[in-house]
């Protein structure tokens, strides 16, 4: 829902940020205001996943220049726990086994630093388990799935709806959620897009990445943009993405090669940067 | 620190232990020789018969060699620049801790282990060892009740003379390798405990272990007999000051278990562990090992390790009486320069013997931390079984972990079972939680916990919540 009124929770200007001395995040502008839905779409290794980390606060990676306002507080001084506390989230792509860590703790805890945050109760064990079996629902996930370490040995769409478990229990501001619609099979997408949809308020905003117009289908974006090379290329609405579905990202190289043209300093940059396959 | 730093900027936590009590000691001046064995003889006013045993140890020490084969490295240890005695200049042992120098009451007391009667601990009896001597022993007439002597080694010597004579060395032979050589020949002190037939000991025991010399090696010795039907859980932690030399420590503990008797030892080992560069620190060669003589007899040995420079340690059980178990649970922590060669050996000799050893071992920094065990099934151990299972876990890329299990069988119905597996504590991982909002610190201890935790369940309680407060702190800046 676009309110050019609402308040402005994450203002993001000219990043750039390099790993391993390799720039990968070529200068992002980006605006989210609450009650926004945002999807953000784009070739493999445009730099998507990237720009999710580099907001969440991912040490591999390094801000070389640019911006990022959370509520108008500068979001890149913070370290990445307190990043999560203010009510930033990231639904990973690619969620990391945590073994020996009892996911049960793991989640009492995340949602214990983030309630002391917004100036909330401590939940001790069973105020906690009261709390957790009801957001479950959720994503109708088993119980059992507490029991087990943090992610270990849960299949690819049990890890997504474990992310988006989290999400329900630390009630963000913004969430980031990478790829949370793949590897989900049918029945899943519907369940955790409803879920994503079930969350989502005037208040707070999501920024969706995703490759596939069937996410789309179930949560209507608000806006939708197309990175390439470390850049957000293009932005529309969400015909936009049923534009992409059909033809595809062809139209980058040449937008690129323009870009590029403008401005010749960029693009020794530009190319260096990028991988065999982005360039064949 | 801004997001942009990495862990490794968080600054190490120091030594919380290091600092030296300035007290008066009697030192004997440095070397060994046969003189020496003596003079500690003397000064400890000794039967005999211990004379004896310290001079056939010394003996048989000069024919023998360093050990080589464990997977650490140091400059060689000048055994004749070491002195073999310091005590506090306090005489006599006190009768009564009033008497005792304030100053080392106050040393315990900021070790976390108060003496005095007002402040001790309710639930654990306390032999408190500084340097060579034992300075106090709290609830021994407690103790005395229920026929339990728990006491200095030294005192032992004088006042229970026949166990002494009759247990000592009786499961670690002097000449069983050239660190308990060494002990048995210029042992100082240590504690001596006895549970009689059929008592369950009313409290923890519990020995506290403080080095407070520089130049002074430590040699203590431990004998535990619980007799038939008798048990005890009895816990020992140690810590040193920090000196930029090396500090040499060879203890023995021998546990004797009778029939349907049981010995649960825990210890935490908190010994100063060098600084970053590796300067300083305790060498910490130790032989521990425990004798199931009667049936249905139970060892169970559990350690955390997390400090000294050097640690080369295999707490063991000889399974001789049928049916009987032991048990070996490990926690090894290397950081920085420190280097680990620990585990456990299990020689099955009685039929139906069961044994478990679960070793954890945690290397972070530029250390080494190698698992080292051996499970021997013996001709006449029908029906047997072992079951082992060694994890190490890598913090950072630097640091190296092996495993060295050897396995022995002359009886094919016995059951060896073995697992191992390596894991690193990856900054993906560290990321994951943080970006949940759990600060860097608590996310290695979730972790960290996570991975000992099948050790830490068989610790104590209050030592349990210790081990794993040490092992947070240990690990501080070490996740880059
Ligand atoms: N830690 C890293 N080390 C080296 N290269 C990296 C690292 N992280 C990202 N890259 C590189 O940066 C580029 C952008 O990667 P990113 O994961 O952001 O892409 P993406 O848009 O999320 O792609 P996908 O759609 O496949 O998920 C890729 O070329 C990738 O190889
Ligand atoms: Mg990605």
């Amino acid at each position: 829902m676009i309110r050019p009124d609402a308040p402005v929770l994450l203002e993001i200007c000219d990043l750039r940020a390099s790993v391993e001395e390799q720039p990968i995040l070529k200068g992002v502008n980006l605006t989210i205001r609450a009650g926004e839905i945002h999807a953000v779409m784009g070739r493999n290794g445009s730099g998507k996943s990237t720009l999710s980390k580099v907001l969440a606060g991912h040490p591999a990676y390094r801000v070389t220049a640019g911006s990022v306002h959370y509520r108008g507080e500068d979001l890149l001084a913070l370290l990445p726990e307190q990043r999560a506390r203010i009510g930033l989230f990231l639904g990973f792509q690619y969620p990391v086994e945590i073994p020996g860590v009892s996911n049960l703790e793991f989640l009492r805890v995340a949602t214990n630093a983030r309630r002391q945050e917004q100036g909330l109760e401590e939940l001790d064990t069973f105020a906690f388990e009261d709390l957790v079996r009801e957001r479950l629902k959720v994503v109708q996930m088993d119980p059992a799935f507490l029991e087990r370490s943090v992610n270990e040995g849960f299949s690819g769409g049990e890890k997504k709806r474990n992310e988006i478990l989290q999400m329900a229990l630390l009630d963000p501001l913004v969430a980031i959620l990478d790829e949370t619609d793949s590897g989900l099979d049918i029945d899943a997408l519907r369940i955790v897009a409803g879920g994503v949809n079930q969350l989502a308020s005037a208040a707070n905003a999501t920024l969706l990445i995703t490759h596939y117009q069937r996410l789309l289908d179930v949560i209507t974006p608000d806006y939708v943009h197309v990175m390439a090379a470390g850049q957000i290329l293009r932005t529309g609405g969400k015909e936009l993405a049923l534009e992409l579905e059909e033809s595809g990202y062809d139209w980058v190289d040449a937008e690129l090669e323009r870009l590029e043209a403008s401005a010749p300093e960029g693009l020794a940059a530009a190319q260096a940067s990028r991988t065999p396959a982005e360039v064949g | 620190m801004t997001s942009a730093a990495t862990v490794g900027d968080l600054v190490s936590q120091p030594y919380k232990y290091g600092f030296v009590t300035d007290i008066e000691t009697e030192k004997i001046a440095k070397g060994l020789s046969e003189d020496v064995v003596r003079l500690i003889s003397a000064k400890k006013e000794e039967p005999a018969f211990l004379l004896d045993f310290r001079l056939r140890a010394y003996r048989q020490w000069l024919q023998m060699e360093e050990p080589d084969w464990a997977a650490i490295g140091h400059p060689s240890i000048d055994y004749q620049n070491i002195i073999y005695y310091a005590a506090p200049k306090q005489q006599v042992k006190k009768a009564s801790l009033d008497e005792v120098d304030p100053k080392l009451l106050e040393t315990f007391e900021k070790l976390g282990i108060p003496l005095s009667e007002q402040k001790r601990l309710s639930n654990v009896a306390v032999d408190a060892v500084f340097d060579s001597v034992s300075i106090a022993t709290t609830y021994k007439e407690k103790l005395a009740e229920h026929g339990v002597i728990f006491c200095s080694i030294s005192e032992a010597v004088k006042d229970h003379a026949e166990l002494i004579e009759r247990y000592l060395g009786s499961v670690v032979p002097s000449n069983d390798n050239y660190f308990s050589a060494l002990n048995s020949a210029v042992f100082s002190d240590g504690s001596f405990v006895f549970i009689p037939r059929g008592v369950t000991c009313p409290m923890d025991l519990s020995t506290y272990f403080r080095i407070n010399s520089g130049d002074t090696g430590q040699f203590e010795r431990t004998l535990i007999v619980a007799e038939e039907g008798a048990s005890v859980s009895y816990l020992e932690g140690c810590t040193a000051p920090m000196f930029d030399t090396n500090q040499l420590h060879a203890a023995v503990v021998e546990l004797i278990v009778l029939e349907d008797a049981s010995i649960k030892y825990s210890t935490v080992q908190n010994w100063y562990a060098g600084d970053e560069k590796g300067v300083g620190g305790i060498y910490n060669f130790v032989t521990k090992r425990g004798h199931c003589r009667g049936d249905r007899s139970h060892i169970s040995w559990t350690q955390v390790e997390t400090g000294s420079a050097i640690t080369w340690k295999y707490p063991s059980c000889v399974l001789q009486g049928a049916d009987s178990v032991g048990e070996f649970y490990s926690v090894a922590l290397t950081n920085n320069r420190q280097q680990a060669d620990t585990g456990s050996k299990m020689i099955h000799v009685g039929p139906r013997t069961r044994s478990t050893i679960v070793s954890k071992g945690i290397s972070a920094g530029h250390s080494s931390n190698s698992y080292r065990g051996l499970v021997q099934m013996g001709p006449k151990a029908v029906g047997a079984r072992n079951y082992s299972q060694c994890d190490s876990m890598l913090i950072g890329d630097q640091a190296a972990a092996n495993t060295y299990p050897y396995i022995r069988s002359q009886q094919p119905d016995a059951s060896i079972e073995h697992e191992a597996s390596t894991c690193r504590i990856s900054a993906d991982q560290l990321f994951y939680l943080q970006s949940r909002g759990i600060g860097f610190e608590e996310a290695v201890s979730m972790m960290v916990s996570g991975f000992c935790r099948d050790v830490f369940n068989q610790l104590p309680l209050e030592f349990a919540a210790e081990a794993d407060k040490l092992l947070a702190l240990k690990l501080e800046g070490s996740v880059g």
